[in-house]
């Protein structure tokens, strides 16, 4: 018996939340009384793998295999499907990123498992296994209940800390066997955003609404971005006019994400805004309307127009950052 | 090219949440319901690209018709309802493999989550019990030829994908640019258009949902004065131990 949990590593690199993934596996091992294995696919440096057992993985597997150089769901399930047989899984965890998103379900419909997607927390009780997770785009969260022997998690970025348990860690290559030609979707070219923290990697956002009047003032954006190590984000009118890309809008039907610092700069807090970022643990706003619903989801608030505040904000964040 | 487009009838964006026996079931008094964005983002782009047959098909009972019919007046050719309750995701996606099997389609196009139950799992079960590949997330798609052009994201940027026919994909934003709104004549012709009702197909049960918990209520937003910014910085550091 054991909790596997898929290992994504990005270009040989694990992320932090890869270690959160160890961290909340490790948990419900020890409530279990079963071990914590990880699945990596493609190459991985010996020291990053170690770096797993910080975090209480005990067993690694690395995946090798051609068929594997590109992504593509199905052939990524067929070995994650062996391994999980292989170890007898239990609880089969990933992260609830792009490839986790579209792995798990795969996986689930495979072993007849039930899958609880987006998990926030540890589960609750593991006789019926219950675990919280997020509905109605952020308004609620809802008790889930899996009712089949196999459990598919997916975790919440930022939403469960790291937590080092130094353990004993034993890496092993795994074979698998996957037919040649199995997938009919193939990647003929990835594109990466140049340079910047994503969205969803930073603990810090500031995010940019109309109250910014137009795209040539987002460099005050970009600026408190840079002095506090945080990504840019914006609201769905900002993207729609097209002042920012898409991928940067944050709400209902943009992405929907939960950093330790959100700062909402002219932006009034549409129900949809507010249900893809009220996860935030403090949110900051700046508004020029004192009536604006972000204000009834914001910790801390200054009623003035950014265009004026932002830039004394800039320069006070700086002198506390010693930038 | 015959195209499946699963269509969720979800409670509109703005609705209030409200749940009834003790907070375990949805209360959809004074609710309105509506095709679910992403999935009209999905019926959108299939319509703009043109020559396709299109169904539409929902696992819901008679309330979702209306919403089907919404669909159909878009511009859809057919609908088909499976009528049963979506106990959950496993079932449903049961449900559209079997309807995807009889019809002969060619590719399945989903939402990229409900808004309702957030899952985003419907598309990869489908692709799993038909044993095809699946694209999720997709941002873009263009049918080129016998092949199907997508772009989704992914960590940290975007990747370009060719997809032989079959496969599945589910729609997130940026898949049409905005929603069609049916016009007169389209309302017109959908109330003609075949609505076929199917019995369920067999799947047990893999989850259930709980009770539903609101948030708490926030403490009151602590104002700082527009000129005193110092001060937003002092608390974030001293209170809020953020920065």
């Amino acid at each position: 018996m054991s909790i596997l949990i898929y290992t994504e590593n990005f270009e040989g690199k694990f992320k932090k939340s890869t270690f959160e993934l160890a961290s909340y596996g490790n948990e419900i091992a020890k409530r279990t009384g079963t071990e914590v294995v990880a699945i990596t696919i493609g190459k991985v440096s010996i020291d990053a793998l170690n770096e797993l057992g910080k975090y209480g993985v005990q067993k690694v597997l690395v995946v090798k295999n051609s068929e594997l150089n590109d992504f593509s769901v199905k052939a990524y399930s067929v070995a994650i499907e062996q391994a999980a047989k292989a170890v007898k899984a239990e609880v089969i965890i990933f992260g609830n990123n792009p490839s986790g998103r579209a792995i798990a379900p795969n996986i689930s419909v495979k072993l007849n498992a039930g899958l609880a997607p987006g998990v926030v927390d540890l589960p609750s009780s593991i006789k019926p296994f219950t675990v919280r997770k997020k509905a109605y785009s952020g308004k609620v969260t809802v008790d889930f209940v899996i009712s089949t022997d196999i459990k598919v998690l997916t975790l919440t970025q930022n939403s469960y800390k790291v937590i080092e348990s130094e353990t004993e860690i034993s890496i092993s290559n795994f074979d698998v066997n996957i037919p040649a030609g199995l997938y009919n979707a193939k990647p003929i070219k990835t594109v990466m955003n140049t340079g910047k923290l994503s969205v969803t990697d930073a603990d810090v956002l500031v995010s940019g609404g109309r109250g910014l009047k137009g795209p040539e003032n987002w460099k005050m954006v970009e600026e408190m971005a840079e002095i506090l190590n945080a990504a840019t984000c914006c609201s769905r009118p900002v993207s729609d006019l097209e002042w920012r890309p898409h991928h940067e809008h944050v709400g209902q039907t943009g992405k929907v994400v939960a950093p330790d610092l959100y700062i909402a700069l002219g932006i009034s807090g549409a129900v949809q805004h507010l249900a893809g970022v009220n996860g935030s643990k403090v949110i900051v706003a700046i508004n020029t309307d004192a009536d604006a619903p972000i204000f009834e989801a914001a910790d801390y608030g200054i009623i003035g127009d950014v265009l004026d505040v932002v830039p004394k904000l800039n320069t006070a964040l700086r002198q506390f950052k010693g930038k | 090219m015959k195209a499946l487009v699963c269509i969720g009838h979800v409670p509109d964006t703005t609705s209030k949440i409200k749940f009834t026996n003790n907070n375990t079931k949805f209360d959809s008094t004074d609710i309105q319901y509506i095709i679910g964005p992403y999935e009209e983002l999905a019926l959108t782009r299939l319509l703009e690209i043109g020559g396709l047959h299109i169904t539409v098909v929902n696992v819901g009972q008679k309330e979702t018709e209306t919403t089907l019919r919404k669909a159909l007046a878009m511009g859809a050719n057919d609908a088909v309802r499976v009528d049963a309750e979506p106990t959950d995701a496993m079932f449903v996606a049961k449900q559209i493999a079997e309807v995807f099997k009889i019809g002969n389609y060619d590719l399945v196009v989903t939402g990229k989550e409900s808004i309702d139950y957030n899952g985003g799992q419907v598309d990869g079960m489908i692709a799993g019990f038909l044993d095809i590949d699946s694209v999720s997330g997709a941002s873009k798609f263009e049918i080129i030829n016998d092949k199907a052009v997508i772009e989704r994201e992914i960590d940290g940027g975007r990747e370009i994908i060719e997809a032989k026919f079959p496969f599945v994909t589910s729609a997130g934003k940026g898949f049409a640019h905005e929603p069609k709104i049916p016009n007169m004549r389209g309302i017109m012709m959908a109330r003609r258009k075949k609505l076929k009702i199917m019995p369920a197909f067999e799947q047990e049960q893999a989850t259930k949902t709980g009770t539903f918990y609101l948030p708490d209520a926030k403490p009151k937003c602590k104002m700082v004065q527009a000129d005193n910014v110092q001060e937003l910085v002092t608390l974030l550091h001293e209170e809020a131990k953020i920065i």
